[in-house]
């Protein structure tokens, strides 16, 4: 037992971003403890994606078609096989859909300690310090684990490792006779529809969230956006109440955006949220929680009521005009 | 199918709330509580379910201050039993620590679906749904948005980023964490909710054991208030005045 091993999460035959970063936080651990990153690539042919993942010592490739596409039975089965052979010290994985299956499962087979929502690990002796966000960001809690343990860490929380290099070396694994008798089956993708918006091209968007508070008020919202020549956007608990359709969700469920201005109106900011915002180029909130963690990524903040302020914002807008 | 839906309460930390002296979680004898968000979306896909197909549900929670005002609303809601839990923990559980002691609820009341919340916002240690899975050894599915029954199984819309989704089927007996429901949560009237004050809640008994948390909190705060916002102050129109100024400056609008 001495290393780390990287869940490595891909769709459509393309490494998600989160798994990038997880190597990244592994090479950081590693530099400090000496242990060397294996990263777990279960899919129906590995070796298409293995080469860009230069950032580990290792690969260890699981091939079988009921791993792609994904089902959390079958990528389960695999990674609780994988930890029993390679024994890790370290497993990280993403706070995703997926992560979200696996992590406890993980935990459950194999009775090791697992701290989610991190934003940060750090070796101390045989120990993890964690810090996570906890309560809707509202909370930062440091939890320590012994070794072997489980992470489960929150998207955005480290830069992405350097992909185009291949790793030194590729070790093939069979599956588990387990992943032939699974108990669920993939039927269908669906993806937004053709002629969607596309909120991740768009430069201007004005997000509403809870603080919008009813259905009525998004036409308020509606008529900035208009003015600004920004798209709407919704966060999930708007989306959730069907104000908004669910292709101008921004968020972890939602889309990842980095538009040049992003206005967050009645928006809390949770980190589901920022980790699908926070790269905008200016970022203004309003909300009237003056501790709401939105203005801890946005530049500009303002605790007044947005009923008022967005009416006051409307009118200057439509005596100027866009830029 | 007789189906069951984990309710939970979770602090509501909208409002004001302290840290606890310990320094290692919060004044829980101060804070406000409510329904975790994610169970009532749980709640509204089982009363579908239950008007779609005719499954039969059961509320279900652990018992705690403010667990049978919960369960009862879920019986306004459509629910039609609640049953809390009897158990011998003292204090909250974790969702890892409770998974063993649902799990044997589940078993005992001869549940084939479990619904609950795909998350709360404390569940530091890992997630009541996939804990429970495990657990009982049954399939498990996370984020979901909507399921139907299908044949003698289940069918759920999985969430990714981007919004895409993927259709899974599901054999049951099986556990779902809930995001989202198919339809928001329903509103229920006063005078409805007023009569299911009075309906009866089960009582198990369960001698099954918590599980350890495995993790220890050294410490929970609210995180540092570096790179936070210049913030602009005065009404609402002085500052939508500035914020304008600032939008012409950066070249965003015309003056």
């Amino acid at each position: 037992m001495s290393d780390i091993l990287v869940h490595i999460e891909t769709r459509a035959g393309a490494i998600q971003p989160v798994s990038f970063e997880l190597l990244t936080a592994a090479r950081e651990l590693a530099g400090a403890t000496g242990m060397k990153v294996e990263a777990l690539v279960a899919a129906a042919a590995p070796q298409e994606v293995a080469g860009q993942l230069g950032a580990a010592d290792r690969v260890l490739a699981v091939a079988h078609p009921a791993l792609e596409p994904y089902t959390p039975e079958a990528h389960a089965t695999v990674l609780a096989e994988t930890v029993r052979l390679r024994d890790p010290a370290i497993v990280l994985l993403g706070y995703s859909s997926v992560g979200l299956d696996l992590a406890p499962n993980l935990a459950v087979r194999t009775g090791r300690p697992l701290v989610s929502y991190c934003v940060k690990l750090a070796a101390a002796g045989d120990t993890i310090e964690a810090e996570s966000l906890v309560y809707g960001g509202k909370l930062r809690a440091t939890t320590r684990a012994k070794l072997p343990a489980i992470f489960a860490v929150t998207p955005g929380s480290y830069a992405e490792a350097q992909t185009g290099a291949a790793p030194p070396e590729i070790l093939d694994l069979t599956p588990p006779d387990a992943i032939n008798k699974l108990r669920t089956a993939f039927v269908s993708e669906t993806r937004p529809p053709p002629g969607a918006v596309d909120l991740t091209q768009a430069d201007r968007i004005l997000c509403v969230g809870r603080g919008i508070a009813d259905k009525d008020s998004i036409a308020l919202a509606e008529e900035v956006a208009a003015a600004l020549g920004a798209e709407i956007a919704g966060s999930r608990p708007v989306i959730d109440a069907g104000w908004l359709p669910k292709e101008r969700q921004v968020g972890k469920s939602g889309c990842k955006v980095k538009p040049k201005l992003y206005i967050a109106a009645g928006v809390s900011g949770a980190p589901e949220h920022l980790e699908g915002m926070s790269g905008a180029e200016l970022i203004i909130a309003i909300n009237s929680d003056a501790k709401a963690p939105i203005f801890r990524v946005a530049h500009y903040g303002t605790t007044c009521d947005l009923f008022d302020f967005l009416p006051a914002l409307g009118e200057l807008l439509k005596s100027g005009g866009t830029g | 199918m007789l189906v069951a839906v984990v309710l939970r309460l979770v602090p509501d930390l909208s409002g004001e709330f302290e840290i606890a002296d310990d320094g290692k979680d919060i004044d829980r004898e101060w804070v406000g509580m409510r329904l975790n968000e994610f169970d009532d979306h749980a709640l509204e896909e089982a009363i579908l379910l239950k008007e779609a197909e005719g499954a039969t549900v059961i509320a279900l929670a652990l018992a705690g201050e403010g667990a049978d005002r919960m369960l009862q609303s879920a019986i306004a809601r459509g629910a039609d039993r609640a049953v809390k839990i009897s158990h011998s923990a003292e204090g909250g559980l974790s969702s890892r620590a409770a998974a063993p002691v649902i799990a044997a609820a589940v078993r005992q009341l001869g549940v084939e679906l479990v619904l609950t919340g795909v998350q709360t916002p404390e569940d530091l240690f890992g997630q009541l749904a996939p804990y429970l899975g495990a657990t009982l050894d049954w399939p498990h599915v996370s984020a979901v948005g909507g399921l139907r029954a299908a044949g003698a199984g289940i069918e759920v819309q999985q969430e990714y980023s981007g919004g895409v989704a993927a259709t899974l089927r599901l054999r049951l007996p099986a556990v779902i964490g809930v995001q989202t429901a198919s339809q928001p949560p329903r509103y229920v009237s006063g005078s409805k909710l007023r009569q299911a004050m009075s309906e009866p809640i089960a009582v198990l008994e369960s001698d099954a054991m918590p599980a350890a948390d495995t993790a220890e909190i050294l410490a929970l705060r609210e995180p540092a208030r570096s790179g936070e916002a210049v913030m602009l102050e005065g009404d609402a129109e002085t500052v939508a005045d500035k914020l304008h100024d600032l939008l012409v400056e950066r070249g965003l609008v015309r003056a």
